[in-house]
């Protein structure tokens, strides 16, 4: 499966991303700069935006690179059906551009947090969580300032009950607790998914931790995350 | 405040992008809570951070100045109406 990684003036996991999506058996990456328009054209089994500053931050993360070309064309592959992750800066990105609810507004510390976290996968039935199991506790990475998803109340209301958080800050039994928050973020949610479950983005990074010996639980648990793109077009799984 | 130019008036328009109210907003906590408060300010009971935008555009008068800069926010997502409510005004903001 060809997978196209969007890079942005200011991605900077970009390369990490294209790393980690070479370790997985059946897939092979494309390196797409945010204004080449063969993205239209190219038979892309997914698209991935990657984690990083795009346009420095500017106006409010994500929201100048939410009106690139590129976008203009993952919109329209989007609503085709077309899986779309957005990691990190990639999720501000998806978030800005109305393809995922919500904002990702200052951590409630106004720090940036950057430090391993556990997750809890919440939804299997998106093309990234496909090889997961529901309430598997994931170990992953977060680098951001700005992760606190926010939704007006009775819209959040919805968004749990249509089942489209998909991942969840948890501790290491895979408990929500408020000390398992890094964010301040509302509902303790790492990453949503779109109505259609083709549009994904979290907050941790994947592609920081596709190699055991880097994870501190020792579980490549970010390839996992990866490679499910495989599950559903039936490729193999790394 | 309008200046005349060859192609019409120019106009300051004042975009200010603020969190919704009950969207909290932690700079604006932090100046009250550890500076304001601290420094014996006891009757300022709120500040809320935000983002200001001025901006310079021509319009043949103040309304259309305004109307045109509401039409440039609303469709290119300056703010994000999920959390962020957005006042645009003709002028400056007093002090600026």
């Amino acid at each position: 499966m060809r997978v196209a990684v969007i890079r942005f003036p200011g991605s900077n996991c970009d390369l990490d991303m294209m790393a980690a999506l070479r370790m997985i058996k059946g897939v092979e990456p494309d390196l797409v700069w945010h204004e080449d328009v063969s993205l239209g054209r190219e038979d892309y089994g997914a698209v991935i935006l990657p984690g990083g500053f795009a346009f420095a931050d500017r106006l409010r993360a994500g929201a100048i690179a939410a009106n690139s070309p590129a976008m203009a064309t993952v919109k329209r592959l989007a609503d085709r059906g077309l899986p779309v992750l957005g990691v990190c800066n990639g999720f501000q990105i998806l978030v800005e551009s109305g393809l995922l609810p919500g904002a990702l507004l200052r951590n409630s510390t106004l720090k940036f947090v950057c430090k391993w976290t556990h997750v809890r996968v919440e939804n299997t039935r998106t093309p990234f969580t496909s090889g997961l199991r529901e309430g598997q506790v994931l170990s992953m990475p977060i680098a951001h300032g700005e992760g606190r998803f926010f939704l007006p109340h009775a819209e959040l209301a919805q968004l749990e009950r249509d089942g489209l958080v998909a991942f969840r800050y948890c501790d290491a039994s895979g408990r929500p607790t408020l000390s398992s928050n890094p964010t301040g973020t509302l509902h303790n949610i790492a990453g949503v998914c779109n109505k259609a479950g083709n549009v994904v983005g979290l907050m941790p990074h994947p592609e920081r931790a596709v190699e055991a010996l880097l994870s501190p639980l020792g579980h490549p648990d970010g390839a996992v995350v990866l490679s499910s793109i495989l599950v559903k077009s039936g490729g193999r799984r790394a | 405040m309008a200046l005349f130019t060859t192609k019409g008036r120019t106009f300051e328009v004042s975009v200010v992008i603020s969190n919704k109210p009950g969207v909290r907003e932690p700079e604006g906590e932090t100046i009250l809570h550890d500076l304001v408060a601290k420094s014996g300010f006891k009757q300022v009971e709120s500040i809320r951070a935000g983002k200001y935008l001025r901006v310079k555009v021509v319009a043949p008068d103040p309304a259309s100045a305004r109307k045109l800069v509401e039409k440039m926010c609303n469709e290119l997502r300056i703010f994000n109406p999920a959390a962020h409510s957005c006042e645009v005004s003709i002028g400056r903001v007093p002090g600026q």
